[in-house]
């Protein structure tokens, strides 16, 4: 009698449930499904002063076309694949094996120290890294290439010279973000039973032998699961970086998909045209998310919610 | 018998010697994280003459405030100053609020609240699809909030990671307490507001750092929606009076200096700005790394 009163009252209760969701879903429908919908500016010939889903010329695949027939296209893609593809290994792969020297570290307080500093970067914006970077990387008088001249070697224009752009733009990135995943990995090192290693050093298992046997297996999860969600990034090769850091000189190496919208839609007023390459990147966006989240859900039984 | 025991004092010293060469390298590696602010710190604290000749590496020469100064006699340092923390209260206050409160409802079972999935769903889609640059700027636009201290605010309020770390946090509460609480008569908000909230003030930590670091570090939204530059904030500010002009030297190769200061020069004053803007995160990071490596192992990456 009392459950059945008790069951009533939280059925009536829904309704609180709905209008406490109600503010973040105004917020949400107007500032992210309303510029989802936007998205057909792609297929318009798209005029401001009419606004958004004003009434617009409809072009069809006008904007892709002429996208296509553009000379550059196909190499921003490439830079933006190669840059993506090189950062998400190299985001694996650093972490992985900093995390595995830290836990071979005995003394507490330099593990948290080592880990403390490591993380730091992770949190500073951009505009000041790549304000210090630009410092740095001057050909002229630049601390790298003062360093580089001690050995009497050329100065090296890091980011004003298509062979090394990119491998500059790779590593800082790599500097700025590997604390992150140092820290998953190492938080997942952290959790593996030490029963484990009790057993294998009971066998005559060596610390190398350990860690290949015992660690690398038993995070194998958490690493097959941060490879395959970063996939979801894989045409986000870092606006905020390359916006930065690179310049007209290095358009061919370093110019990738959100540079090249934001030049054409903000600066150049091609609204349609950007819009067009923000469809083309969410469709294979759509794909690569939803394929990586299958595979996460699949091989790591992983659920966001 | 002799022989395994002088085995393991030949292992203990392969042992020694990796031990040393993982602290070096691990040090090392410590170093490398800090030199470049080591560096800026430095050059902004050196005077022109000996930054030009580059005596300056990681330690100041002709240690001089002058740069600092001349920052903060400029005017409009002061006011990107003042629109990054107008942001960061009215921004981060209504992300963290939408965020406390969304939370809760998303984090009852289905018995509790059938459409839960279906809300779920809706803000996930959000975070893994949006329309890109154009169409939102556009929307801001026809909102009529170009040049407005809400374009920087209302945009972002719906943080879904933020939301599902905190949904995930506020599940480990025992039901029992919102049953009890049931029982004696309170409504939802109530028990939102007298139990879930103080139970989860840790979490409610972690997802603020998260805000208020996120917005004092954003710089595009300030490029793109604000045309003056006093409505700038300072990100955005220091991204056009150092990086742009940065690069647009590097490209044409001159290299602007300012002749009417004695100790001053372009790039002391470049590396002062830039050294303010990363001062806030480089004061509060030691106290909030905990909070941050909490929230990542909570909510973010569940293996």
């Amino acid at each position: 009698m009392k459950a059945t009163a008790l069951q009533a009252k939280k059925r009536k209760s829904e309704t609180v449930f709905h209008v406490m969701l109600l503010p973040a879903v105004v917020f949400c429908l107007i500032f992210s499904y309303v510029p989802l919908g936007g998205l057909v500016i792609a297929f318009q010939k798209f005029k401001p002063a009419k606004g958004l889903f004003g009434p617009q010329d409809w072009i069809g695949m006008g904007n892709f076309r002429y996208l296509l027939e553009m000379p550059n296209t196909v190499n921003v893609l490439r830079n933006t694949l190669v840059i993506s593809l090189w950062k998400m290994v190299l985001g694996i792969l650093v972490p992985l094996a900093v995390a595995l020297l830290i836990n071979e570290v005995a003394n507490t307080r330099f593990k948290r120290s080592v880990q403390t500093i490591i993380f730091m970067p992770y949190f500073l914006s951009w505009i000041i890294l790549s304000g210090i970077f630009i410092q740095m990387l001057s050909p002229a008088d630049g601390l790298a290439n003062q360093f580089i001249g001690l050995f009497g070697a050329e100065p090296i224009f890091f980011l004003g010279d298509n062979r090394w752009f990119q491998g500059t733009v790779i590593a800082t990135d790599v500097w700025k973000t590997f604390g992150f995943n140092t820290i998953v990995f190492f938080a997942a090192i952290t959790s593996i039973d030490p029963c484990l290693y009790e057993s294998a050093k009971i066998d005559g298992a060596g610390r190398m032998r350990q860690c290949l046997s015992i660690t690398i297996p038993c995070i194998m999860g958490t690493i097959v699961l941060l490879g395959v969600l970063s996939m979801g990034n894989i045409l986000n090769a870092g606006f905020d970086q390359i916006f930065n850091m690179y310049s007209p000189i290095v358009y061919e190496t370093g110019d990738i998909l959100d540079t090249f919208v934001y030049r054409l839609g903000i600066r150049e007023a091609q609204y349609g045209v950007a819009a067009a390459v923000g469809f083309f990147k969410s469709i294979i966006s759509t794909l690569f998310i939803s394929a990586s989240y299958f595979m996460a859900y699949k091989f790591a039984d992983y659920r966001i919610f | 018998m002799k022989t395994s025991a002088s085995r393991r004092v030949k292992t203990s010293a392969s042992r020694r010697a990796f031990v040393l060469c993982n602290t070096i390298l691990l040090a090392g590696i410590s170093v490398l994280c800090l030199l470049p602010l080591a560096h800026i710190l430095a050059i902004s604290l050196s005077d022109k003459a000996s930054v030009a000749a580059g005596y300056v590496n990681f330690w100041p020469r002709n240690l001089t405030m002058a740069s600092y100064s001349y920052v903060m006699a400029k005017k409009e340092f002061w006011q990107s100053i003042a629109v990054s923390v107008k942001r960061i209260i009215l921004g981060g206050g209504l992300s963290v609020a939408v965020t406390v409160l969304t939370a809760y409802p998303l984090s009852k079972p289905y018995r509790q609240f059938r459409r839960r999935t279906a809300y779920v769903w809706f803000f996930v889609v959000t975070m893994l699809f949006n329309g890109g640059i154009i169409p939102t700027y556009m929307l801001v636009r026809q909102l009529g909030l170009i040049d407005s201290i809400w374009a920087l605010v209302l945009p972002p309020a719906v943080q879904v990671f933020n939301i599902v770390l905190l949904l995930n946090f506020y599940r480990e509460i025992p039901a029992a307490l919102e049953e009890a609480a049931l029982i004696d008569g309170a409504g939802h908000w109530k028990i939102w507001r007298r139990i879930y909230v103080p139970l989860s003030v840790p979490a409610i930590a972690t997802v603020t750092l998260f805000t208020l670091v996120g917005h004092w570090n954003e710089w595009f939204g300030g490029l793109i929606y604000m045309n003056r530059l006093e409505n700038y904030p300072l990100q955005t500010y220091l991204q056009s009076v150092v990086v742009q002009t940065s690069l647009a030297q590097m490209s044409t190769g001159s290299i602007a200096e300012m002749t009417n200061r004695l100790l001053v020069s372009d790039r002391t004053f470049k590396a002062a700005q830039i050294f303010i803007g990363a001062l806030p995160v480089l004061c509060f990071y030691p106290f909030l790394q905990k909070y941050f490596v909490k929230g990542i192992t909570l909510g973010g990456v569940k293996g």
